[in-house]
C-alpha cells in the first residue's frame, strides 16, 4: 500500500478476501471453459451450453448485486430500484442487438425492426438512431442509467429524502418505469419487448463458441467491477460513504457535502448495474418490461441480505446462492418458491444480520474464543 | 468588504452600543479565508428568534462570543440552548435576527458543510462518532482540507497530516487506542474523541454541547483540563448543566432562560443575580 507504484494504485483496495475472490472467479471461468470444450459431450463432467449460460446469467445478478451492496451495505441507502438501471442497461444492449438483426426479420425490413413494422411504423423514431454501432449502445448503456440516476438522485438527496421514503420512491420509479416500457407507442417492443436477436458484433448467437465468450467476458466484467468497488470503499471516499451511512448529520457537521457523495455513489451504481443488464441480455436473448417488475428490485435486495451485506464477496456469494436456490426450487417445488424465499429474507433478516459471510466468519472466531478463557 | 464595513460605521449606520459589523452578503473566497475576528468578536448573534408551531425557541437572543474565549452558557432545559446551537451551524433557521462568524461571515447564508469549513466545530449532545470506523479515521475524515469526492477517491495522508493526527491523538489521550473501533470506547473516550475530531477541523469557534454528561469525575476532571488548554488558541463556546464543571472552568457566564439571555458575566456575579436564583440556580 505505501508507495503503491501508478497501475497498482487500483489493486490497492484488494484485501486477502479479494484475492481469494478473485482466485476463485478466474478459476471457475477456467474450469467451466475446460469442462464445456475440452471433456466430451458424453462424459458426466461436460459442462453443457445451457449449463454455461445459466452461470454467466448469476454472474450478471452477483454484479446487480455488488452495485445493491454498494449503495445499501456501504451507504445506507435501501434502493428498492436498481431492477430499473439493471433493466435500461438490458434495453440499450436490446436495441444493439435489434438493429443487428437487419434483414433477417420476418418482415425482412433493413431498419425497422419487427414489431415497428408490425405496428405500421414508416420510420425509425430518434432515439432508435445510433444504435446500429455498437461503440454507441455500450455508452448509452452506462449513460442512460447513470443520468437517470443523476436527475433521480440530486432531487432525491437534495430535498433529503432518506429511510423508508427513499426506498418507496425507488420502488414508484421502477414501477412507472415498467408501466412506460409496457405501452407500444413507447417504441421498445411493448409487453413482448426484445428478442430474436442473430448476432452480436457479428458472432452468431446461436453458436456454442459465442455463449462461452460472453460468459468468459462476464467473469472477466465481475472481476473488474469487485476490483473498482474494493478501491472505492476502501479509499477515503469509501470511509466518508460509510460514515454517512453510520451518522449523517457528523459526517455533515465536518464538513462533507453528504448530498454529493450519496449522488456520486448513487449514480456509480446505477452505470454498474446497467452494465450488468447488458451483459445479461445476449445470454438470455431477451429482454422486456417485467425486468423493471418492483419485486426484482426486491429480490436483489434479498441477495445482499443473505449474503452479507457491506462486504463485497458477500452480495455476489448471495446472487449465487439464492439463485441455485431458485434454480432448483423452481423446477423441484415451483409453487413453493417464494415462500422459501420470503422465509429466507425473515430468516436472514432474524437471526444472520450479516449474512452467510457473516456466520462464516463467526464459526471461524468460535475456536479461539474458549482458549482465550482458559489463558 | 472590509471598506465598505468602515464605511457603514462612519456613517454612523450601526448603533454604538453593539459591537460593529457590516451588512452585506459574503462571496464564497470569504467563506475560504475564515473569519475575520480583527475586532475581536468571533461570533456575533443578534436579535434571532425561532419558533416551532408558535412556541419561541429563541426569543429575540443577543449574545456576542469573544475570540480565543472560553464561553459557558447555562439555562433550564428548553432555555433553547441547542436552537441556538442549531442556528450558528445551519441546521436551522431563524425566523428573525443576525449572525455572523467573525465580521465577513453571515451564518445564515450558508449550509452546514460550508460553516464547518469555514471553521466552526460542533460537538453534539449525545457522543456522535463513527462506530464503524478506528479512532485513528475518525480524526482523518474529520481533517480540515477540500473535501471533494474525487479528491477522496485518490487521497492519501501526507506526513505533515500524520503528524497532525498524531498530536490530536496526544491531546485527548488515545494515542494507544488508535487502531481500536471507536463503537469500542467507553462513553468519555468518545466525548474526547469527537472534540479530537473538532480539532482536526482546526476550527476557529469549538460549539461543545455538554461534554461531561455521564462521565466519571475523573473523565470530568480531564475533560476540564482539555478545553481549558483548547482555549485561547479556539474560542470555545460549553453548553453544560453539571454546574461544578461550569464553575472550574468558566470565565465567563451567560445565562439563557426562555430563549433570551437572562443574565452574562463571572459565575459569581451569575450566582448573585436574583432572577437568576428564581429561574435556575434556586431549583
Amino acid at each position: 500500500m505505501l508507495n503503491s507504484s501508478r497501475p497498482m494504485l487500483l489493486l490497492s483496495g484488494l484485501d486477502r478476501h479479494g484475492k481469494t475472490f478473485l482466485l476463485v472467479l478466474a478459476t471457475l471461468a477456467i474450469l467451466v471453459l475446460l469442462l464445456n470444450t475440452a471433456v466430451p459431450a458424453s462424459s458426466v463432467l461436460h459442462l453443457s451450453t445451457y449449463t454455461v449460460g445459466l452461470l454467466g446469467k448469476y454472474m450478471c445478478y452477483a454484479m446487480l448485486a455488488m452495485a445493491v451492496d454498494l449503495i445499501w451495505g456501504y451507504c445506507g441507502i435501501l434502493s428498492l430500484g436498481h431492477s430499473a438501471f439493471f433493466a435500461l442497461g438490458g434495453y440499450a444492449m436490446g436495441m444493439y442487438l435489434m438493429r443487428e438483426i437487419g434483414t433477417r426479420g420476418v418482415y425482412g425490413d433493413p431498419v425497422l425492426p419487427d414489431f415497428m413494422v408490425f405496428l405500421n411504423w414508416k420510420t425509425l423514431p430518434w432515439y432508435w438512431h445510433g444504435f446500429n454501432m455498437f461503440w454507441f449502445a455500450a455508452s448509452m448503456v452506462m449513460i442512460v442509467p447513470g443520468l437517470l440516476a443523476l436527475v433521480f438522485g440530486w432531487l432525491a438527496f437534495r430535498s433529503r429524502v432518506t429511510g423508508v421514503y427513499l426506498s418507496i420512491i425507488t420502488q414508484a420509479l421502477t414501477y412507472a418505469l415498467m408501466l412506460a416500457f409496457f405501452r407500444n407507442d413507447m417504441g421498445f417492443g411493448g409487453n413482448n419487448g426484445f428478442t430474436d436477436f442473430k448476432d452480436i458484433l457479428g458472432f452468431d448467437l446461436t453458436r456454442d463458441a459465442t455463449h462461452l465468450t460472453l460468459f468468459l467476458i462476464t467473469a472477466v466484467a465481475l472481476g473488474l467491477a469487485y476490483v473498482v468497488c474494493s478501491y472505492i470503499v476502501s479509499s477515503r471516499a469509501g470511509r466518508v460513504i460509510k460514515a454517512i451511512r453510520d451518522a449523517e448529520s457528523r459526517a455533515r457537521f465536518i464538513g462533507f457535502r453528504v448530498e454529493s457523495y450519496k449522488l456520486w455513489v448513487f449514480v456509480f451504481s446505477a452505470v454498474l448495474a446497467g452494465i450488468a443488464g447488458s451483459l445479461y441480455v445476449p445470454q438470455v436473448g431477451i429482454i422486456n418490461p417485467s425486468e423493471f417488475q418492483p419485486v426484482n428490485s426486491i429480490e436483489v435486495v434479498i441477495w445482499v441480505a443473505v449474503g452479507g451485506r457491506g462486504t463485497l464477496y458477500g452480495a455476489v456469494v448471495g446472487a449465487l446462492l439464492v439463485n441455485l436456490a431458485q434454480t432448483y426450487f423452481t423446477s423441484a417445488f415451483p409453487e413453493l418458491w417464494l415462500y422459501a424465499l420470503g422465509a429466507m429474507f425473515v430468516l436472514v433478516t432474524l437471526f444472520l444480520p450479516k449474512g452467510v459471510m457473516g456466520l462464516a466468519a463467526q464459526l471461524k472466531r468460535r475456536p479461539q474464543r474458549p482458549a482465550a478463557g482458559v489463558a | 468588504m472590509n471598506m465598505r464595513s468602515s464605511l457603514q460605521r462612519l456613517s454612523g449606520r450601526s448603533r454604538s452600543a453593539k459591537p460593529p459589523r457590516p451588512l452585506v452578503i459574503a462571496p464564497e473566497d470569504v467563506l475560504a479565508a475564515g473569519p475575520d475576528a480583527s475586532h475581536g468578536v468571533i461570533l456575533y448573534l443578534e436579535e434571532i428568534t425561532v419558533s416551532f408551531d408558535g412556541f419561541k425557541a429563541l426569543n429575540d437572543l443577543t449574545l456576542y462570543v469573544q475570540a480565543g474565549e472560553l464561553r459557558c452558557i447555562i439555562g433550564p432545559n428548553g432555555a433553547g440552548k441547542t436552537t441556538m446551537m442549531d442556528v450558528i451551524t445551519g441546521k436551522t433557521r431563524p425566523d428573525g435576527g443576525s449572525a455572523w462568524f467573525g465580521q465577513s461571515i453571515d451564518l445564515l447564508a450558508h449550509t452546514e458543510p460550508e460553516i464547518a469549513q469555514a471553521g466552526i466545530g460542533r460537538k453534539f449532545q449525545k457522543p456522535t462518532v463513527f462506530e464503524h470506523h478506528s479512532v485513528f479515521e475518525n480524526l482523518e475524515l474529520a481533517m480540515a482540507g477540500d473535501k471533494a469526492v474525487w479528491l477522496a477517491l485518490v487521497a492519501r495522508l501526507t506526513g505533515e497530516q500524520r503528524d497532525h493526527l498524531d498530536n490530536v491523538l496526544e491531546v485527548i489521550g488515545l494515542s494507544a487506542r488508535r487502531f481500536e473501533r471507536a463503537g469500542a470506547l467507553s462513553h468519555g473516550q468518545k466525548q474526547w474523541l469527537e472534540i479530537g475530531m473538532l480539532l482536526m477541523q482546526d476550527p476557529r469557534l469549538l460549539l461543545v454541547d455538554e461534554p461531561v454528561a455521564g462521565m466519571t469525575p475523573q473523565e470530568t476532571e480531564r475533560t476540564a483540563e482539555l478545553l481549558l488548554s483548547l482555549a485561547g488558541k479556539h474560542s470555545v463556546v460549553v453548553v453544560e448543566h453539571d454546574m461544578n464543571f461550569v464553575r472550574s472552568i468558566a470565565r465567563t457566564v451567560t445565562v439563557l432562560h426562555e430563549g433570551h439571555v437572562l443574565a452574562e458575566g463571572t459565575m459569581d456575579e451569575v450566582q448573585a443575580n436574583q432572577k437568576v436564583v428564581e429561574v435556575y440556580l434556586g431549583e
